[in-house]
């Protein structure tokens, strides 16, 4: 086995929040105390509802935010905030609007040639221009979209471009968050192609992030189920799909509409929504809405236990 | 009769650089009490279609349909004050993103109230207590204290409640759903289908369902009508068209779903859909499907009988039949 480009452990990222004058400040709990490896060429997926942190945790690793607590460490080095410049070019991340996220008034070629000019203040221009060149060939746009602009391009193409702009410093962590969630089937299934070949050919580490839960089950190799800021299952895909064993990961799995209208519907309905992450309950998380719930649930959150299939309850299922 | 009956419905929109048909000769019928599916990716025509027939499209649009009759009655043919009667009251619509729909200037409970006293003209008390029981309905936790938050004070899932409660507030027989679930997650996705279905089968009404999402599709509809570009490609019951699509766009679509996928590449569907400029000729599809030829490039195809789905397709017999490969 070789050795991960990216640990993280107990990796954590709070935001105080200001009360109104009379009330204190409150503690939001993003992102609390999450571990995992990424493996060069591998592909982590990270599920679960909006406000589980899968969002925070995409911004800690990519160095745009400082975790509370935790250590992150990348290609072997230990991230501090005094070393972020620099290993910023080892994990660059595509973002999941293709709308917002590029700039309308930049030409594809200077979109692409901007992490250039930062972080290679020596290359020579021309060098910089072949260099994006090769890049659009490279996600399949063709030569005559260099001197197009953004508004120019489809949902798809665009996030092509923003997929080319994160590869222009070759680095060996690609975040996604929600990459193909605002695309249509027929444009999604480019785009999910086109990032499987790129991890073959440059052996890119995905830390993919969604909640689309049948693109997961094709496209990772691991998968993180989170809940409220904690991961409350860490599988390999093949034994988290089989018979997963959190109560929440199986809920997630059975709401998942399929496209098939003879399979047998057996949906588990979850009552009520997350609580608020400023007032996290003190036991599981989950224990409010979860079906086997007991007393001993809701007195101290359980770990995640296991060897290669993790999970973080009291009544796991089998 | 059915409830709702489209025939040949087009929709132009005049823009700086001319005439842009967003809905081509659409059909559409729905029976009481029936749920139907229109899917199709973005730019498929498929909201303008139903917002065309709610009336609420800019005065850019040019609509004509043959027919556009509700209960028999011809929604083109009358003043549009007899149509607001209608509208919100018999034929309810719930909008994509709850967020941006509801006003976030009033309460909730104010905007719900206001349905109640401009169709059905009930009193302060009477209109309080509906708009609790409604609350109560599309199961809104505590409803009483509920009516006098703000939208922003409310999650997503919760404010897709309130509009669904808006939209049924009146009993409407015609309930139309644009993309209800999209923007929520898949836990509060599966609650509000359920809730949708009850209230379809508790009250009887028809029920239009607007998705990309092929998936909610699989799961919740009666039958199915796919479009494409504008124009409707084909339509079937939801178990057929899934075990026997007929048109070359759908079967490109359902293999392109991952989880159809057999191996690490999925099949996809190359290119885009035609826009305002790049219009074909012959058949909308023609530029990106693998059967087409030249007859599909130059001449528009008509749609076949419902035994073959009613795809709108040259070769649909033979694409079956297997001699196009």
């Amino acid at each position: 086995m070789t050795a991960p480009i990216v640990q993280a452990s107990a990796l954590a990222r709070f935001y105080t929040v200001k009360g109104g004058l009379l009330s204190k400040p409150a503690t939001v709990k993003a992102l609390s105390g999450v571990d995992f490896d990424l493996q060069p060429g591998k592909t982590l997926a990270i599920v679960g509802e909006s406000g589980c942190g899968k969002s925070t945790l995409a911004r800690v690793v990519t160095m745009i935010e400082e975790p509370t607590s935790g250590s992150l460490t990348i290609d072997g080095v230990d991230i501090t905030p005094s070393k972020w410049a620099q290993m910023r070019e080892t994990v660059q991340i595509v973002f999941q609007d293709p709308y917002g996220s590029l700039n309308p008034r930049q030409r594809i070629g200077q979109i692409l040639q901007e992490p250039l000019i930062i972080n290679r203040p020596d290359m020579s221009a021309a060098d910089r221009e072949a260099r994006a060149r090769e890049m659009i060939d490279l996600v399949g746009l063709r030569p005559e979209h260099y001197d197009r602009y953004p508004h120019m391009f489809s949902g798809g193409q665009r996030q092509r471009i923003a997929i080319a702009r994160a590869l222009m410093l070759n680095p060996k962590v690609l975040v996604l968050d929600e990459p193909v969630s605002a695309l249509d089937v027929s444009i999604q299934s480019q785009i999910l192609n086109l990032l499987v070949e790129l991890q073959e050919r440059l052996n890119l580490a995905y830390l993919f992030i969604s909640h689309d839960l049948s693109v997961v089950k094709h496209f990772a190799d691991d998968v993180i189920v989170m809940y409220l800021g904690r991961a409350v299952e860490k599988a390999p895909k093949e034994m988290l799909f089989a018979a997963p064993r959190h109560p929440y990961s199986k809920a997630l799995l059975s709401t998942t509409p399929r496209a098939d209208p003879e399979a047998k519907k057996d949906r588990i309905k979850l009552e009520g929504e997350l609580p608020s992450p400023m007032n996290i309950p003190k036991g599981c998380a989950f224990a409010q809405r979860c079906w086997l719930a007991t007393e001993e649930c809701r007195t101290a959150p359980p770990d995640l236990s296991g060897d290669t299939h993790q999970v973080a309850c009291l009544h796991p299922l089998d | 009769m059915s409830l709702l009956d489209i025939r040949n419905l087009t929709v132009e929109f005049a823009t700086a650089s001319g005439k842009f048909r967003a809905v081509d000769g659409v059909d559409l019928s729905v029976d009481k009490g029936e749920l139907m599916a229109i899917v199709g990716e973005s730019g498929s025509g498929k909201s303008v279609s139903m917002l065309a027939l709610m009336g609420l499209l800019p005065w850019t649009a040019t609509i004509t349909a043959d027919q556009l009759s509700f209960e028999g009655i011809d929604l083109t043919k009358i003043s549009a004050r007899d149509r607001r009667k209608i509208i919100g009251k018999d034929i309810a619509m719930i909008f994509q993103e709850p967020m941006s729909s509801l006003n976030p200037c009033f309460t909730v409970g104010f905007q719900i109230k206001e349905a109640l006293r401009i169709h059905l003209g009930l009193n302060r008390k009477e209109r309080h207590e509906r708009a609790i029981e409604l609350f109560d309905q599309v199961g809104i936790p505590a409803p009483e204290s509920r009516l006098n938050t703000f939208p922003h004070q409310m999650s997503g899932g919760m404010n897709q409640r309130v509009m669904i409660a808006m939209a049924i507030a009146c009993k409407p027989k015609l309930l139309i759903a644009d993309e209800p679930t999209t923007a929520l997650d898949v836990t509060i996705q599966a609650q509000i289908l359920d809730l949708l279905l009850r209230l379809r089968d508790e009250q009887g009404m028809g029920l239009v369902l607007i998705t990309h999402d092929m998936g909610v599709v699989a799961e919740t509809a009666e039958r199915v009508q796919v479009q494409y570009a504008g124009q409707k490609v084909e339509e079937q019951p939801v178990k057929d068209l899934f075990r026997t699509p007929r048109h070359p766009y759908t079967v490109a679509l359902l293999n392109a779903l991952p989880e159809r996928a057999t191996s690490k590449l999925l099949p996809t569907i190359p290119g885009v859909v035609p826009g305002q400029f790049d219009r074909p000729k012959g058949c909308l599809f023609s530029p990106r499907c693998q059967y087409a030829d030249d007859l599909c490039r130059s001449l528009p195809p008509t749609p076949h009988s419902a035994e073959f789905g009613k795809a709108r397709c040259h070769y649909v017999e033979k694409i079956i039949a297997g001699e196009l490969a």
